[in-house]
């Protein structure tokens, strides 16, 4: 009789579950594709807290966006793109303005998906480099910068401590990547620069279940002596592969990651010998701005932030994930001041993407004086090409090590270029370009 | 007296052998082809379908292919994500070469090309016998692996290394790609499974079956009978990849509409294995309660705390749901280690003297 | 095709002699990554040796073992007392298996037992983030007494870099498994297991409680997999990729034989040194990461010639 009622009231459970909640029409309903558990947690958690925690501190603080309260829903992904999907299916139908999916494979599928939909896609600085093409793919924004960018910044980088671009002739460059879309997108553009300045490329792959077993490929960067090291990692990767480096006695200063692998907790486990590891970047760490203490107040004190303790609020990946939210709110307001609405749809908020400028004076406005350099989106520039810097790990923190600098994008709009056009030819019938700009 | 045999005769072997031989069964399964026909195309949201049903069915499929190997054939294979990959990566390159073709033929035939790959991989098994074997088909799985993401012809040389699905049509209806209805998929997805599970249910009370579940029960017993073991057992891997590929191409082209190499990892073959086990091994219709079970209960547990209003953080359900997947799983196991169809086995018994058992 | 030929039967020869030291540098890797393999696997041989149970949930227990140590000792607890109370964690664990798992599934088929734990693991997946979170850990190698630093040997013209870790982790290994082995050769407990393993009902006839002596061989399973954590923690960090890692104890395993404990040491070594040289000499050829499959095909070409693995004990059918 008890297992009886068991399964009636678990039926009525399921019952209950399968019936969609109803939408939050009178809101701006912005749901965050997040990871918090998994292989790539240690990564995904900084992020999703820093984009959650500006968005509430938008609510507490100034009561959403243009007076309109922004409904937050966080949607785990655990970096799996089934299970993205799934997020992606059960949120779209409650009225989403836009899709963060924090994953290269994730984005990839939803690319085709955006445009049918209706709903943008902001893919900060990565998934797929050519969706900087707005011709292209109107509803997909890669801003500040694309993997391209990235990785001809980190050569030019390269060639300035050698003292000029000629300076790459014969030098070993090595590239250590997590072995998928993510880490497989920037090596056209490293074999084009590798072709026109004489450097010579080696690969060296680290397979996702072997994130924390990388002692071979270290081996044979031993063996091969690159002058310097590239990285794109992810997750567990980028702790174990600092380890090491510092191990076989890398010098550190020649190690080079991407954004994506400049997380504290990265870093830092890798001890003193971590000294000296450099990534990009594109925006400032550590808690000194208006709108960070504006979070610190508002919502960790508060107790509505997930963060572990406060003073992970500034990490790098922290302060990544608060741009990644800044973006989304500057789209919906240039977006609310474009049509004059205030609850605006997913079709206005791409408008307010393609028409994002944001400025030095707005950058003040919104307490990030100097937390990045001021973007302009267009139609057809959908990421901007945006400078970036040179971090280095000091033991404690990341340091600045280097100016602002441009990446190399005469070298990389044309490869751009055709690279969305080989994604139309790959995916016809692609869709025209429908949306009118501005 | 719910569901009652008395009176109903069988005049000939035909009626005999008979796949439903009960008027119960049949009214039954009508019952449940209209439901999915008709119900559910008129009365589901475009969410019930795209989440819940296509990857249902396909998961069903993809277990009655592992059902095959396993719970037929006694061979325990961890492979299956990757033999669902080889008939995904085979599809992509068919429907690159011959994008006219209808592409519900080109999904069946990138089967066979899973099916030789299965093959290959079956051939240790004729010497290594158990967890053994086991492990020997992780060797294909991470192989598999490696190469969707190191041969980059297989996904066209793509800079990101994913396949996309193109647009493509079959009888003049959009099929796959972004702009395919979730309702023509549902139906192509329904259409495949019916025919290929029909296909199985004969296979398995043949001859082939038969001497599966000879080798099953005792290989060498089966030997000594006559039974030729190379072949048979390469029969069972050559099938049942067959139907791992054609879930495969289903799951990248009518449900997922691009994957990576890590879409048909080593979790996905752990997935397919639980739904056959909590289904029942050696049913059919255990492969489809099995894959829904496992299928559904996290997307309901998921649903579960937005519904009754709590504010629980994603990360946290997340965990919850690990914890009471993994509980109900040993919880499951214990109660009936037979699985979902042993039940159904007991409840049909309950029926039959309903109300007056003895 | 010569130079194919070449590239595949010579050339690595010549460059293992070309660079002996960094051969040398090779081969101790493999070993390191060999002997942590092995406590894995270890793990794995005591739990089927004593209940036929093939315990898929051995990599996540090394990872839950190792979030504990380091879970509790950032709750303010100092370090070993942290470790004490791990020891109790584990035993705790191993009660639980076997009261809620293994007893109630006594006697069903090796592949019902097999699906309860990979339950086991989901769960224990879901429990270790609940309780701790889902951010990578830094192992706590210091507060434990563990060396750090590394020693450099010069030897033919060459360089040869020891981490002391990896040191560490050797001596642990083999004072473990010998500690494991006296034990098993030596005690009543020991004696009492090797009777269940040879055969369940002839054990129990003779008064043995399979209840207990399963608790006991979880509960040394669990204090491997702490010490397998402690290691591996300390080489990379301890996050729930490790349990990826796990993986790698398989092909060790069917290796060595399922039953076999030098086996499981044998077996690490050959894959671990098997696999490196692999990697670094032959990768390349074809891409590299080839590591990730190798040691499974390492494996199967043992198994075909020996259907048992190395120390496996000879499968003998009859009709």
């Amino acid at each position: 009789m008890r297992l009886r009622q068991a399964l009636l009231g678990a039926a009525a459970l399921a019952v209950a579950a399968g019936a969609p909640a109803a939408p939050v029409l009178a809101d701006l309903y912005v749901p965050l594709l997040t990871y918090r558990t998994g292989a790539y947690a240690g990564s995904g958690i900084p992020i999703a807290d820093g984009m959650h925690d500006y968005l509430a501190m938008l609510n507490e603080r100034d009561g959403g966006i243009g007076g309109v309260r922004i409904a937050i829903e966080e949607c785990e992904t655990g970096y799996d793109a089934q299970k993205g999907v799934e997020c992606y299916e059960s949120t779209k139908g409650k009225g989403a303005l836009v899709y963060n999916p924090y994953s290269t494979g994730i984005t990839l599928q939803l690319i085709p998906k955006a445009s049918v939909d209706k709903i943008p896609v902001l893919s900060m600085a990565y998934g797929l480099s050519a969706a900087a093409e707005g011709e292209t793919f109107p509803w997909i924004f890669n801003p500040p910068d694309t993997y391209w960018d990235g990785a001809s910044a980190i050569i030019r980088y390269i060639a300035d401590q050698e003292g000029g671009l000629d300076a790459l002739k014969g030098k070993k460059i090595g590239y250590i990547y997590l072995d998928a879309g993510y880490g497989r997108e920037p090596i056209p553009l490293l074999e084009q620069l590798a072709q026109n300045y004489g450097y010579e490329l080696v690969q060296y792959p680290v397979p996702g279940n072997q994130m924390q077993n990388q002692s071979s490929q270290w081996l044979n960067v031993r063996r091969d002596r690159p002058d310097y090291m590239v990285m794109w990692g992810w997750g567990a990767m980028n702790p174990t592969a600092v380890k090491e480096a510092a191990k076989i006695r890398f010098p550190m200063e020649k190690f080079i990651g991407v954004w994506w692998a400049g997380g504290d907790d990265d870093a830092r486990p890798a001890g003193e010998g971590a000294k000296g590891y450099k990534t990009l970047n594109f925006h400032g760490v550590g808690a000194d701005y208006g709108a960070i203490q504006d979070i610190l107040e508002h919502v960790v004190k508060k107790g509505q932030s997930k963060v572990a303790s406060p003073d992970k609020v500034g990490e790098n990946l922290y302060n990544r994930g608060v741009m990644n939210s800044v973006f989304i709110a500057e789209a919906i307001r240039t977006a609310q001041e474009l049509t004059g609405k205030k609850e605006v749809d997913a079709v206005d908020v791409r408008r307010g993407f393609e028409n994002l400028n944001i400025t030095e004076a707005r950058l003040k406005e919104i307490g990030l004086e100097g937390f990045m350099k001021p973007l302009e989106i267009t139609c057809e520039d959908h990421s901007g090409h945006n400078p970036v810097y040179v971090q280095q790990w000091n033991g404690q923190r990341w340091e600045p090590a280097s100016e602002w600098f441009e990446p190399m994008t005469d070298v990389v709009r044309p490869l751009l270029e055709q690279a969305a056009r080989d994604y139309v030819q790959a995916n016809q019938p692609w869709p025209e370009r429908a949306e009118p700009c501005g | 007296m719910l569901y009652r045999e008395t009176g109903q005769f069988r005049t000939s072997y035909a009626a005999d052998q008979a796949i439903f031989p009960l008027r119960q069964d049949r009214i039954g399964l009508a019952a449940i082809a209209l439901v999915a026909a008709l119900a559910v195309p008129l009365l589901a949201d475009d969410f019930f379908i795209n989440t819940i049903m296509i990857p249902f069915l396909i998961f069903a499929l993809a277990s009655i292919g592992l059902n095959l190997l396993t719970g037929y054939a006694g061979l325990l294979s961890l492979g299956t994500g990757a033999f669902m990959g080889v008939g995904a990566y085979a599809c992509y390159k068919l429907t690159t070469f011959f994008p006219e073709v209808n592409v519900l033929l080109l999904i069946l035939l990138s089967g066979f090309f899973s099916a030789g790959i299965g093959f290959v991989f079956g051939l240790p098994s004729l010497r290594i016998k158990g967890f053994y074997l086991a492990v020997a088909t992780l060797a294909a799985q991470f192989f598999l692996d490696w190469c969707f993401n190191r041969i980059g012809w297989l996904y066209n040389y793509n800079a990101s290394g994913a396949i996309e699905v193109p647009t493509r049509e079959a009888f003049g209806i959009v099929l796959t790609g972004p702009t395919a209805t979730p309702l023509a998929r549902y139906m192509a997805v329904l259409a495949l499974v019916v025919l290929m599970t029909w296909l199985a249910s004969n296979l398995v009370r043949g001859r082939i079956g038969r001497s599966w579940m000879m080798v099953r029960d005792m290989d060498i017993a089966a030997e000594l009978m006559g039974i030729r073991l190379l072949r048979t057992k390469l029969l069972a891997f050559a099938v049942s990849s067959f139907y791992c590929g054609v879930a495969g191409a289903m799951m990248v082209f009518l449900w997922l509409g691009a994957a990576e190499a890590s879409s048909f990892g080593i979790n996905v073959s752990f997935q397919v294995l639980f739904m056959v086990i909590i289904g029942g091994l050696g049913s059919l219709l255990g492969s489809f309660m099995g894959a829904a079970f496992i299928w559904i209960l996290p997307i309901v547990i998921r649903a579960v705390p937005a519904t009754l209003g709590l504010d629980i953080g994603a990360a946290t359900v997340e965990h919850v749901s690990f914890m009471l997947v993994g509980g109900l799983i040993i919880f499951i196991l214990i109660a009936e280690p037979h699985g979902f169809a042993r039940l159904w086995q007991v409840a049909k018994q309950k029926m039959r003297t309903w109300p007056f058992p003895y | 095709m010569g130079e194919i030929l070449y590239l595949i039967l010579i050339d690595p020869f010549v460059q293992m002699a070309e660079l002996p030291d960094f051969f040398l540098q090779v081969l101790w890797e493999g070993f390191v990554s060999g002997i942590l393999y092995a406590l894995i696997a270890l793990g794995f041989v005591l739990i089927f040796k004593a209940s036929g149970v093939f315990n898929f949930a051995q990599g996540i227990m090394v990872v839950f073992a190792a979030l504990s140590l380091v879970g509790l000792y950032e709750a303010g607890v100092p370090a070993f007392l942290a470790l004490a109370l791990c020891v109790l964690i584990m035993l705790g664990l191993a009660l639980g298996v076997e009261r809620l798992v293994l007893r109630p599934l006594v006697n069903q088929p090796d592949i019902i037992l097999f699906m309860a734990t990979i339950g086991l693991t989901y769960f224990l997946i879901g429990l270790g983030e609940f309780i701790f979170g889902g951010e990578p850990k830094v192992m706590i190698t210091e507060e434990l007494l563990l060396p750090t630093g590394s020693y450099a040997w010069e030897v033919m013209g060459g360089l040869v870099i020891f981490q002391q870790i990896d040191i560490a982790a050797a001596v642990i290994a083999v004072v473990l498994m010998t500690a494991l082995g006296l034990f098993f050769q030596n005690t009543r407990i020991g004696r009492a297991l090797r009777a269940v393993a040879d055969d369940h009902q002839a054990a129990l006839s003779v008064g043995i409680s399979l209840n207990q002596i399963w608790a006991i061989v979880w509960f040394a399973a669990g204090i491997v997999a702490l010490a397998t954590g402690i290691m591996w923690g300390a080489r990379s960090d301890v996050s729930f990729a490790l349990q990826i890692v796990a993986l790698k104890a398989l092909p060790v395993l069917v290796l060595g034989g399922l039953t076999s404990v030098p086996g499981a040491i044998v077996g690490g070594l050959i894959i671990g040194v098997g696999e490196k040289i692999g990697e670094i000499y032959w990768g390349s050829m074809i891409g590299g990461g080839i590591e990730g499959w190798l040691a499974y095909f390492i494996a199967l070409a043992f198994l075909l010639v020996r259907p048992q693995g190395l120390f496996g004990e000879r499968i003998i059918e009859r009709v």
